[in-house]
């Protein structure tokens, strides 16, 4: 594993490298490499199972994150190649070629984060959304709650309980009367 | 009611699909029979003959599988699955439905013949359940399709469902499960509120 780390701070000027476990590696590569070295991971490495791909909005740096997660069937140990790519018109390249799989998983977040895979068989098709016209619903700016609260008619009366309160006045209702007296006084105060 | 036949293939071109393999007439609300006594027979042979449609559109789909085991038992109600919506009069909604699972109960839903009831089964029909939030989950069944019972819980158990048949049994004797009646005279309403949230309608209005 240590030799392995070696050779991608080498080849590809891994950055951000911790290993989480022995067997479990996470690093961040420049988007420009990133097909290049998870080819070199699939190829020399023998990283040959991609598990998933993974897509997270960072709304305060202006990025998307996509993390390729990759596992050797042989030595049994995995590694995740993080890579940021812009917020604007974002875009990857597309890794149908090397896994067919990564058509499934790039078809999701294209649908859901909007990241476009240039070149990738179906990608522009439905996946779990139909005739979703809104901006992608697992983008940070989105108002889910808004949302659902204007299209899916909401039942009335739903409320919400504080669980340590509810259990409190339950469980000890000496104790939470006590509390709420003196937090009174507090207040008046 | 005009039956739409092969002969109609004009429509192909206009509506964007195939009327050849289906009726697209409107539903028409059916008036109960006049004899009070034979109306009563009718209630209870559609009250002891629910067939289930074994479509399972959420989570609670594993709930109904036990029912039909030596456990539970299911045909001693007379009750049993039918895999097509054609031969079925029950059909349970089972959890949270998606828009997109919404698209595919709302056609099978009009393909069943009459009589025939919903069942809404776990919070998920009721109010949203624990997806009140989400962005593909809708939060009342009752806005899209007539709903004659509901069962509440996360998820309940087999033994809730049978209460709530048994329930369903009690409205359907009593003549009060007149949901695909309320569907035909609602029409517009619940085909506004279906076409809000199937932003993608690309099949006949109603067809069965």
């Amino acid at each position: 594993m240590k030799e392995m780390i070696d050779r991608i701070k080498q080849k590809f000027n891994a950055k951000d490298i911790n290993q989480q476990k022995a067997t479990l590696v996470f690093f961040t590569v420049e988007k420009k490499d990133l097909e290049g070295c998870v080819l070199y991971m699939k190829e020399f490495e023998g990283y040959g199972n991609l598990t998933m791909i993974t897509a997270i909005d960072w709304i305060e740096k202006n990025q998307f994150q996509l993390t390729y997660h990759l596992h050797n069937y042989t030595n049994r140990t995995d590694v995740s190649i993080r890579t940021y790519i812009e917020r604007e018109k974002p875009s990857m390249v597309s890794i149908h070629n090397l896994w067919a799989g990564a058509r499934v998983f790039q078809r999701e977040i294209k649908e859901l984060f909007g990241i476009d895979f240039p070149g990738c068989p179906r990608v522009n098709d439905n996946f779990v959304l139909e005739g979703w016209d809104n901006i992608p619903p697992m983008r940070r700016d989105f108002d889910t709650k808004k949302y659902s609260e204007e299209t899916y008619f909401p039942r009335p009366g739903r409320y919400k309980k504080d669980n340590v309160q509810f259990m409190e006045e339950n469980l000890y209702p000496v104790e939470a009367e006590v509390k709420k007296s003196i937090a009174d006084t507090v207040k008046k105060k | 009611m005009t039956i739409i036949t092969g002969d109609d293939n004009k429509n192909k071109e206009d509506k964007g699909f195939d009327t050849e393999l289906f009726c697209d007439a409107l539903p028409k609300e059916i008036a109960p029979v006049s004899n009070k006594t034979i109306q009563k027979f009718y209630n209870w042979a559609q009250a002891n003959s629910l067939w289930i449609l074994a479509f399972g559109t959420g989570c609670g789909s594993i709930e109904m599988r036990p029912l039909y085991t030596a456990r539970y038992d299911i045909s001693r109600f007379g009750m049993a699955p039918r895999p097509t919506p054609r031969q079925s009069s029950l059909f349970i909604i089972s959890g949270y439905a998606s828009v997109k699972t919404m698209k595919r109960i709302i056609r099978s839903y009009e393909q069943m013949q009459n009589p025939k009831f919903v069942m809404g089964l776990g919070s998920c029909t009721i109010n949203g359940g624990m997806y009140w939030d989400s962005y593909n989950t809708i939060n009342r069944l009752d806005h899209y399709i007539p709903v004659d019972t509901y069962v509440a819980g996360c998820m309940p158990r087999p033994e809730a469902l049978i209460a709530g048949f048994e329930e369903l049994k009690k409205r359907i004797l009593a003549g009060k499960a007149e949901g695909a009646n309320e569907y035909a005279k609602n029409f517009q309403w619940y085909k506004a509120n279906q076409k809000k949230i199937i932003k993608d309608w690309d099949m006949p209005d109603y067809n069965w």
